[in-house]
């Protein structure tokens, strides 16, 4: 939609000081996004602050639109997404919850958008720190979800987005889940790629003949019945079926043109070769976890760890390969959900039902810590190494899902 | 392994960009010397409130995987330097999270260095600060504290008086070309990298021993469990008419005995009970509802609720009546109506003494600060 000539910001790679915030911003800027809505809800309010700063400082342009509420804000993306238009929103908390219907029907109408959901700790009470429940209730919706661990990650991800996101084969939406805290309101170290590496690796939108268009005249979202549910909802599961070969051929190429990556794009393993304990958990959680298990690892002890980056579609595959070596499995959730099966977190039940065929199935224990952003030690990450060692020494699960760090 | 840390305690909103300049100048130092680092503002602090006592960092480390950890917290354990960028939260800092008053000191190292903008001398400083069980370095960058209206960045060099301070007190961080060099490159003013050479080659640390400093243990807010906790989110209100004296006994609300707020202040108001007319404005306008109502009717600020916000001595509509002045002049939070009582004409003398001082005094408390600071650059530098 906007044209404008690539800014001389982007002209050579560089690196900066930047939050995950910001590098999502930069992300928009490089992606030549066209429309961004927003409306402010901390922390990912920090988004919006610097898109604007961007626009303002000429740096990009596209049609910012600051709405009345969170549900405008999504409904507005869905619709130039019809039309042809990049485009990018988000929100936290309770805002995103605001938001829901649309979001619903923005995956249901197969609609590319990319949001950044700043993980907040949904109200009551209001809180602002880190929680996954928020992103995480779109898990069954057609929303691809992804948790990014690190600024550089943000920004690379944020790409690979509307990479995948705008593929004919997939056509679905996609969330980008930051930690609030610890990644929106951290500078850390990243390189901004050049507007010609951009370019390169991710072709213009192109809705072919879904696009709203006079000149391509369609009815988008008609009312329908019984008679046609089924089939509409059977396409949506094709289609995230189909994104994770697309994901895969999106990522090999990312890692060509930016010459940075994991192996894999819906995990990354760190010391998991020889592993006995394998602890699961996503975003910055990482950091403290990596942290303990270098220090286990040179007192003898064969920890690893598994971070879950894709959670949809969900890397199934790749997490019986490594997993299913190991002895037991500790998962970590930054969420929770009352009343499930063990009283446990989403991603503790998530992953025993990935591992249930597998012939020889680890031990598993679930531990919910780091909630509301409580910041999560490398003591509570020892304390859970501890708990867990214990199972796979005695053959006994005590106790299925552990509170880590509350106060009796 | 070598992890540096540095952590800036500031005030909110009037000192942001001041706190915002130091941590990302330190990083980019850093990086010359191929280090790797972050800066980031305690979350917590955010969103920032008016003089609130808020914190930001900067910590550098050899390579990435040092930094892992930092970069999942809220704030380092330990730090290498605390920079005090206002002198007033050497009494304290309880920041807009709960944690009761932490002591200015509480994060520096055993040997690490205090680093405060004041005109105030080392002892006077020290009376302000709790003691501590280990050695650290007081270092004094002698100036007006740095205040701004609200959003206004005040670019009177403080930041890189600071910066050039730092390389000397904490060679292990970086060295001083590398700090002038990212100076130069992050702020493009070659009198800022003069200013910051020349605090650097007046820079002294006064060695601050255990025990010396203020004996007092800082209050606390002891956090209950989930089973002592009251469900279903709720906070027990104050009884209906708690506190009331009843007749002429004037009034003395019930405050919170958790919840102070009073490190939030760098000035504090003073009363003048002889030309109060009793209008109760700074009673009614008062945002804390600090103004104890005395038997006689009069109005007495209450320090342990006061936050130093100055609307009182504003709305006040006899002239010096109410006055703010600097909150580094205090080392209690005693009652000045009672202190009036007990010696009328001693409180006067002293209060009109307070008054004075501060008029003659460039300081404010960033709530309606005015402009004009270019000529006090000289003054400080060459102090």
């Amino acid at each position: 939609m906007t044209t404008i000539a690539p800014s001389e910001l982007f002209q050579t790679e560089k690196e900066d000081l930047i939050s995950g915030s910001e590098a999502i911003a930069l992300a928009c800027a490089l992606a030549d996004v066209d429309v961004i809505t927003a409306y402010p809800i901390r922390p990912y309010d920090t988004v919006m602050q610097y898109v604007s700063k961007l626009k303002a400082d000429g740096v990009f342009d596209c049609d910012f639109i600051v709405a009345e509420s969170e549900h405008s804000q999504f409904e507005i993306v869905k619709h130039a997404s019809s039309v042809g238009a990049r485009t990018f929103c988000g929100s936290s908390g309770v805002g995103w919850f605001y938001a829901f219907e649309a979001i619903t029907v923005t995956a249901g109408l197969r609609m590319p958008v990319v949001a950044m959901v700043g993980n907040r700790a949904l109200d009551d009470p209001g809180a602002f720190g880190t929680e996954h429940n928020d992103a995480l209730a779109v898990r069954d919706l057609g929303w691809m979800l992804y948790w990014v661990a690190t600024a550089q990650e943000a920004l690379d991800t944020a790409l690979l987005a509307w990479r995948v996101a705008e593929d004919p084969n997939v056509l679905l939406p996609m969330a980008i889940s930051c930690d609030g805290s610890f990644l929106t309101h951290s500078q850390a170290i990243v390189n901004v790629p050049t507007s010609d590496q951009v370019q390169k690796y991710l072709p213009p939108y192109d809705r072919g003949k879904l696009q709203l268009h006079p000149d391509n005249p369609i009815t988008v979202a008609p009312q329908v019945n019984e008679d046609w549910l089924m089939e509409i909802r059977r396409q949506s599961d094709e289609a995230m079926q189909r994104s994770v070969s697309v994901i895969r051929d999106a990522y090999e190429d990312f890692k060509k043109t930016f010459n940075r990556g994991d192996p894999s794009p819906f995990i990354e393993e760190y010391m998991t070769e020889d592993a006995e304990i394998i602890i699961v958990g996503m975003g910055t959680l990482a950091l403290p976890v990596k942290v303990a298990i270098r220090r286990l690892r040179e007192a003898g002890r064969k920890i690893g760890f598994v971070r879950v980056k894709f959670f949809r579609p969900f890397p199934t595959e790749e997490l019986r390969q490594v997993l299913g070596s190991s002895k037991a499995v500790c998962v970590v959730d930054r969420d929770y959900s009352f009343g499930s099966p063990s009283f446990a977190g989403v991603l503790f039940h998530e992953l025993r039902s990935a591992l249930y065929s597998l012939e020889n199935r680890p031990m598993m224990l679930n531990f919910i810590a780091g909630l509301g952003g409580r910041e999560v030690h490398v003591n509570d990450v020892n304390h859970m190494v501890d708990i867990v060692q214990k199972a796979v020494d005695t053959g006994k699960i005590e106790q299925e899902s552990t509170w880590i760090g509350v106060r009796e | 392994m070598s992890t540096v840390a540095v952590e800036v305690v500031y005030r909110g909103i009037f000192q942001k960009t001041l706190a915002r300049n130091i941590v990302r100048t330190i990083v980019f130092a850093a990086r010359k010397e191929g280090k790797i680092g972050t800066a980031f503002g305690r979350y917590g602090d955010s969103p920032e409130r008016n003089g609130i006592p808020a914190k930001q960092f900067a910590v550098v480390a050899d390579d990435p995987e040092e930094l892992d950890e930092t970069l999942a917290r809220y704030e380092p354990t330990e730090v290498d330097v605390t920079i005090n960028v206002d002198d007033t939260l050497c009494k304290g800092v309880e920041s807009w999270a709960w944690y009761g008053l932490q002591p200015i000191n509480q994060l520096t190292k055993p040997d690490g260095t205090l680093i405060v903008t004041s005109w105030q001398d080392a002892d006077s400083l020290i009376r302000d600060m709790h003691q501590k069980d280990a050695p650290i370095g007081l270092s004094i960058v002698k100036g007006t504290v740095s205040f701004s209206g609200l959003w206004v960045y005040k670019d009177d060099h403080t930041d890189v008086r600071i910066l050039g301070t730092l390389a000397k007190v904490c060679p292990q961080l970086v060295s001083l070309e590398s700090m002038l060099e990212a100076i130069q490159e992050q702020m493009d003013n070659e009198t800022k990298v003069a200013s910051a050479q020349k605090s650097f080659d007046l820079a002294s640390v006064r060695p601050v021993e255990p025990g010396e400093g203020n004996p007092e243990t800082p209050y606390k807010f002891e956090l209950p469990g989930w089973k002592t906790m009251e469900e279903g989110v709720v906070i027990r209100g104050i009884e209906a008419g708690a506190g009331f004296r009843g007749g002429d006994g004037g009034y003395q609300p019930v405050r919170s005995e958790v919840f102070k707020k009073y490190s939030t202040r760098s000035m504090r108001p003073v009363i003048n009970f002889e030309t109060c007319i009793k209008c109760t404005l700074c009673w009614l306008q008062c945002p804390d509802t600090c103004f104890d109502v005395t038997p006689d009717g009069l109005y007495d600020a209450n320090m342990e609720s006061c936050c130093g916000c100055g609307v009182c001595e504003a709305v006040c509509p006899v002239p010096d009546c109410v006055t703010m002045v600097s909150e580094a002049d205090f080392e209690d939070n005693n009652s000045q109506y009672e202190m009036w009582q007990e010696d009328k004409q001693g409180y006067n003398s002293w209060m009109t003494a307070l008054v004075d001082k501060q008029k003659a005094e460039t300081r404010t408390h960033g709530f309606h600060h005015v402009g004009g600071y270019a000529e006090e650059i000289s003054e400080m530098t060459e102090a």
